[in-house]
């Protein structure tokens, strides 16, 4: 009976890093890369009227395929987000389903004007491992 | 029986993670596939001449789900690709087309009158419906969806092309812009969100 326990035990712990290579190298990237999301601060265009040069975004936003931008406008007044406006206490989640560099307009950058870098995903099980171990790494490195 | 042991763990870990991901994929989007707005507001209303000869407003669809695309007639690159599919995504609804009205709004009023609007939007499918009106009533409407337009430079009074956003505007039988369509979206995407919308 002891002897048993052990190996189950040995059995789980050799099959843990088993485990996790597994799930690494099978699920999506989307599944832990997550949605990029984004506030525009309350006041920011006041501030700017005043003639603060605030940066509230990043000029340039990099995705993976297969996630999605989401804006919230925290703002008193409606902002231009490409195409649309997002309204004050609304957000845009937008999708980026095709590899490629979007310009849109936008009125809270400086520049009125973001990029959005979409790049392919990786879903072969061995690109999918590496992202996942660098991630893990820059993650360690950070902290 | 170690080693049926180990293939056992993993696999059932391998079909746990495609499940978790498959499940979470779908529900990412709250059951969209494209832009959604959250939470909706109501999508501007406008009072434009409508290319069957009566006023076209918004207002007039309320009941229904509205594809609305800001366009115009002599457009090279963006209109006919969106138009044409539209045409397809129209076709694949079936019976439900009836519930969905497109409404295609000018932004060259110079050029687009309700006649040539009702003899191009033809050519694609006899229910799409174009609006049309002044500068300024056009200027509005463009302006409360956030849609950019600028009219390129030219010397020529006839000749000349205007840029303007290529995405459209899903709005729900209740009047809320629910939905932003970017240029390119494939036919079956589209009919998915409609549908979405329709199931409401």
């Amino acid at each position: 009976m002891f002897r048993l326990r052990i190996s189950t035990w040995t059995g789980l712990a050799c099959a843990l890093p088993g485990m996790l290579a597994c799930a690494a190298m099978l699920l999506p990237v989307n599944y832990d890369a997550g949605d990029a999301c984004f506030e525009i601060p309350k006041g920011t265009w006041a501030r700017r009227r005043a003639g603060e040069d605030l940066t509230v975004l990043p000029q340039q936003i990099r995705l993976f395929s297969g996630t999605n931008l989401v804006l919230r406008n925290l703002d008193d007044v409606p902002q231009i987000f490409g195409p649309t406006l997002i309204m004050p206490g609304q957000a845009l989640k937008l999708p980026f389903d095709r590899p490629a560099e979007y310009q849109f307009m936008c009125t809270a950058h400086v520049s009125g004007q973001m990029t959005v870098l979409v790049d392919e995903a990786p879903t072969s099980m061995a690109s999918r491992l590496r992202w996942r171990v660098r991630a893990f790494l820059q993650t360690i490195s950070r902290s | 029986m170690k080693t049926r042991f180990l293939v056992m763990v993993l696999t059932c870990v391998g079909l746990c993670s495609v499940g978790l991901a498959a499940v979470r994929h779908s529900d990412a989007r709250g059951g969209f596939r494209l832009g959604v707005f959250e939470p909706p507001r109501v999508a501007p209303d406008f009072a434009l001449e409508g290319s069957d000869g009566s006023q076209l407003t918004l207002g007039r669809y309320t009941g229904k789900v509205v594809v609305l695309e800001f366009g115009f007639t002599h457009c090279a690159k963006v209109c006919p690709i969106t138009l044409g599919t539209l045409t397809n995504v129209f076709g694949k609804l079936g019976d439900a087309a009836r519930e969905v009205q497109l409404v295609f709004i000018t932004v060259d009023p110079q050029r687009d009158d309700a006649s040539r609007l009702h003899e191009f939007l033809g050519h694609f499918d006899s229910r799409f419906i174009g609006g049309t009106g002044s500068p300024a009533q056009l200027d509005s409407v463009q302006r409360s969806y956030g849609a950019v337009v600028s009219r390129e430079p030219s010397l020529e009074e006839t000749n000349y092309q205007v840029h303007h956003s290529s995405s459209l505007y899903l709005i729900d039988r209740r009047g809320r812009l629910r939905v932003l369509i970017p240029f390119g979206t494939s036919a079956d995407d589209i009919v998915h969100d409609i549908n979405a919308v329709l199931r409401e």
